[in-house]
């Protein structure tokens, strides 16, 4: 048999390590980017707005100061350095940590320091750590629930498109993009603890005792995971129609693989990759705070501690979350691209 | 080149053909009086329509036609890849004395691969861009052979550097990605190969090619032909391709068959003028660039609402010199000369005179026709 001389071989793909190691470094550039528009939307917009530092000196002393207490507290603060130190000491005191004085006594906030409420009297660290369990509990135990069921739900829809099974689904999953989940919830809450007693919400720590943990939480779980699940069997079935036309599909049918296999290993694989890209999205919004489910369920985690903190007008609490928020969506995001690269091996390429 | 006359067993097809239970001939694949239709919103799309051929083992046939005469569709019924749901298969298709439109889908899987493979195309949309080549056809492997996944790695590897693939061990575990064109058709080559079928069906199999590459690919087919002892279809509308490859050659128009015989029937004494079209629309190196190119006018007919009478009249120039029977009357397959069927109302004597005026590519014109 004849042979052929080899025609242009395209380089090896990178290893995966140093995608890896790539993405991370990236990861903390954007984070560092991201800290820094914090800060700039907290002191820098106010004054480029027309407040001076005295202005903001005064939102963090008691109800009616007298002006040398706010000049106290502008001097205390830094407010009245130029705009570059004062994000140089932000940036410093979450790496490592700084120590604040409010006139008596001296408090030191450990790193990372996202600052000190004053209302509080505490840093603001801490009092998110807190509340990380209730929302991270809520939040994978419903992205769990969602993912599983909007992508099984999508598959069989796409399989039997046009089925009465599809047409169900897919009005369902209307009803269920469309119904805000401070209604669903409500809903839930008044038939299933209420009138049948069945469930009851109150955060009971996962470690104390599991079962009762959750119990606790399937309320909020399912009222949640409806609202996603609807919007990922819509996408799934759309991906799975979608692929299921590409040419690859009836290559391995021409093979003679069984229908399971054509479906499930060719099929899917493919379909799921966009899906994964919303989900880490979706994900790491969730974990910086559930806010309406957390506030329909009286759940106190940090969508709850935004509320409050918003509420309060707490601006070192409102930086501490925004920040914390945004570093669970950007880690989500690292770890979908790293995911991503491990599924598709063209993105090692990029 | 070009093989013995009655390589096929032509058989009239088309209207009022009877169907037997069981396989007339001894051919290898022997496809009788098929039909798929596909009812859509607009209407019947009558995509293959009463059509009938066989092919023996170890020879190849050429389906020519244009885009939309029915090749491709023909392929996947015989392949059983059309969605029951959507497409409406009658008709008989016996491989190797088992006929498959009635049979179990779960039997004609088990056929497909093994039995009978096929090539697409478009290698790179044909291939997974998510899984490794080498898994590609070790999967194809595993699936009808009862082997470890090692021997099926080791089949593949093999597979690979038999269709050219240099250092095959390495490039097992190349993506289709960081495949060439041409090294995508050779690894679907090696796939569609690597259960040693009987019948393999190529659709297409150079038309997303660079040209450089695409003489390679019909050489390496026609050496593994050899080599296996498959029968061979290629699906083209390029007559070019067939030419040196094709012991018989099936011309196919609006679903139909409208000629069909021995490559040499075709190239030497065609009698179809549509033939005749696709004859002048090859290019060809050795004539004068102004008369190089002839297209044939007007474009293929729809499916739906296919011409009455001989579906390709509205475009022919001769349509005329039937007394209208073109236009009224479905013309059926007849056999002019032993084994070159032809449906034309073309009188031999017609064709005679008009076909030496009409086709001046290929070497076409020169046989004298003996009638029949």
């Amino acid at each position: 048999m004849r042979r052929y001389p080899p025609t242009g071989r395209v380089p090896a793909p990178r290893g995966v390590i140093t995608f890896i190691i790539r993405r991370l470094i990236a990861t903390v550039i954007l984070l560092v980017i991201v800290s820094t528009i914090t800060f700039a939307i907290f002191f820098l917009l106010p004054r480029l707005a027309g407040e001076t530092p005295y202005d903001l000196a005064a939102r963090y002393v008691g109800r009616n100061p007298i002006p040398s207490q706010i000049h106290a507290m502008e001097v205390r603060l830094g407010l009245n350095e130029p705009i570059q130190v004062q994000l140089g000491h932000f940036l410093k005191a979450i790496v490592f940590g700084e120590t604040y004085s409010n006139g008596t006594s001296k408090v030191y906030c450990a790193p990372p320091c996202l600052g000190y409420s004053w209302r509080n009297q505490q840093p603001v660290w801490p009092l998110l750590v807190s509340d990380i369990p209730v929302t991270a509990s809520l939040a994978i135990g419903a992205a769990l629930l969602w993912v599983v069921g909007g992508v099984a739900i999508g598959v069989l829809s796409a399989l039997r498109r046009g089925s009465i099974f599809d047409r169900g689904a897919m009005a369902l999953a209307l009803a269920g993009v469309s119904l805000p989940i401070f209604f669903t919830g409500q809903v839930a809450l008044l038939l299933f603890s209420f009138k049948w007693q069945i469930f009851n919400v109150t955060y009971v720590g996962i470690t104390q005792n599991p079962l009762q943990w959750a119990r606790n939480l399937v309320l909020p779980w399912i009222t949640l995971a409806f609202l996603y699940s609807a919007l990922y069997a819509r996408l799934t079935r759309a991906g799975m129609l979608e692929t299921m036309n590409e040419d690859y599909i009836r290559t391995a049918r021409a093979k003679g693989l069984p229908e399971r296999i054509v479906v499930f290993k060719h099929g899917l694989r493919a379909a799921l990759t966009p899906i994964l890209t919303i989900f880490g999205m979706d994900l790491g919004l969730l974990l910086g705070g559930a806010v309406l489910t957390e506030n329909t369920f009286s759940l106190h985690g940090l969508g709850w501690f935004t509320i409050q903190a918003i509420d309060n007008s707490d601006l070192p609490e409102i930086m501490g979350v925004v920040l914390l928020a945004s570093f669970f969506i950007v880690v989500a995001n690292m770890l979908v691209d790293i995911l991503y690269a491990a599924i598709d091996p063209r993105v090692r390429l990029a | 080149m070009i093989g013995r006359r009655g390589a096929g067993r032509p058989r009239a097809g088309g209207d009022g053909q009877v169907a037997g239970a069981t396989q007339l001939s001894g051919a290898m694949l022997e496809v009788r009086d098929l039909r798929v239709h596909f009812p859509t919103d607009d209407g019947l799309v009558k995509a293959v329509d009463g059509l009938s051929f066989s092919l023996d083992r170890g020879k190849t046939l050429g389906v020519v036609g244009e885009s939309g005469s029915g090749k491709s569709v023909t392929s996947l019924a015989i392949m059983g890849l059309h969605q029951h749901t959507r497409a409406e298969i009658s008709g008989q298709v016996w491989l190797d004395g088992e006929e498959l439109v009635t049979a179990t889908p779960e039997r004609v899987r088990s056929l497909r691969g093994s039995k009978m493979a096929m090539i697409f195309q478009d290698p790179l949309s044909a291939l997974h861009p998510y899984f490794s080549v080498g898994s590609q056809i070790s999967e194809a492997f595993l699936i009808h052979n009862k082997v470890s996944r090692k021997a099926a790695k080791q089949h593949a590897v093999d597979m690979l550097g038999r269709v050219g693939i240099p250092q095959p061990a390495t490039r097992f575990e190349d993506y289709p990605h960081q495949f060439s064109g041409g090294m995508r058709q050779r690894a679907m080559i090696a796939m569609a190969l690597c259960c040693d079928p009987e019948l393999l069906i190529a659709d297409e199999p150079t038309t997303a090619l660079d040209v450089t590459v695409q003489a390679q690919i019909l050489d390496l087919i026609s050496d593994l032909q050899r080599e296996f002892g498959s029968a061979v279809i290629i699906i083209t509308h390029d007559l070019g391709v067939v030419a040196d490859l094709s012991d018989d050659i099936l011309v196919m128009y609006s679903g139909r068959v409208a000629e069909y015989g021995t490559a040499e029937d075709i190239f030497w004494r065609p009698g179809h003028p549509y033939s005749w079209g696709l004859l002048n629309s090859m290019p060809r190196i050795d004539e004068a660039r102004a008369e190089r190119l002839v297209p044939i006018k007007g474009s293929p007919p729809s499916l739906i609402n296919v011409p009455p009478g001989c579906p390709f009249h509205p475009r022919c120039d001769f349509a005329s010199l039937t007394d209208g029977r073109s236009a009224t009357e479905v013309p059926l397959l007849r056999e002019i000369e032993p084994g070159h069927m032809l449906a034309c109302h073309l009188t031999s004597a017609q064709r005679a005179r008009l076909r030496p005026e009409r086709v001046t590519a290929a070497a076409g014109g020169r046989g004298e026709e003996d009638g029949s």
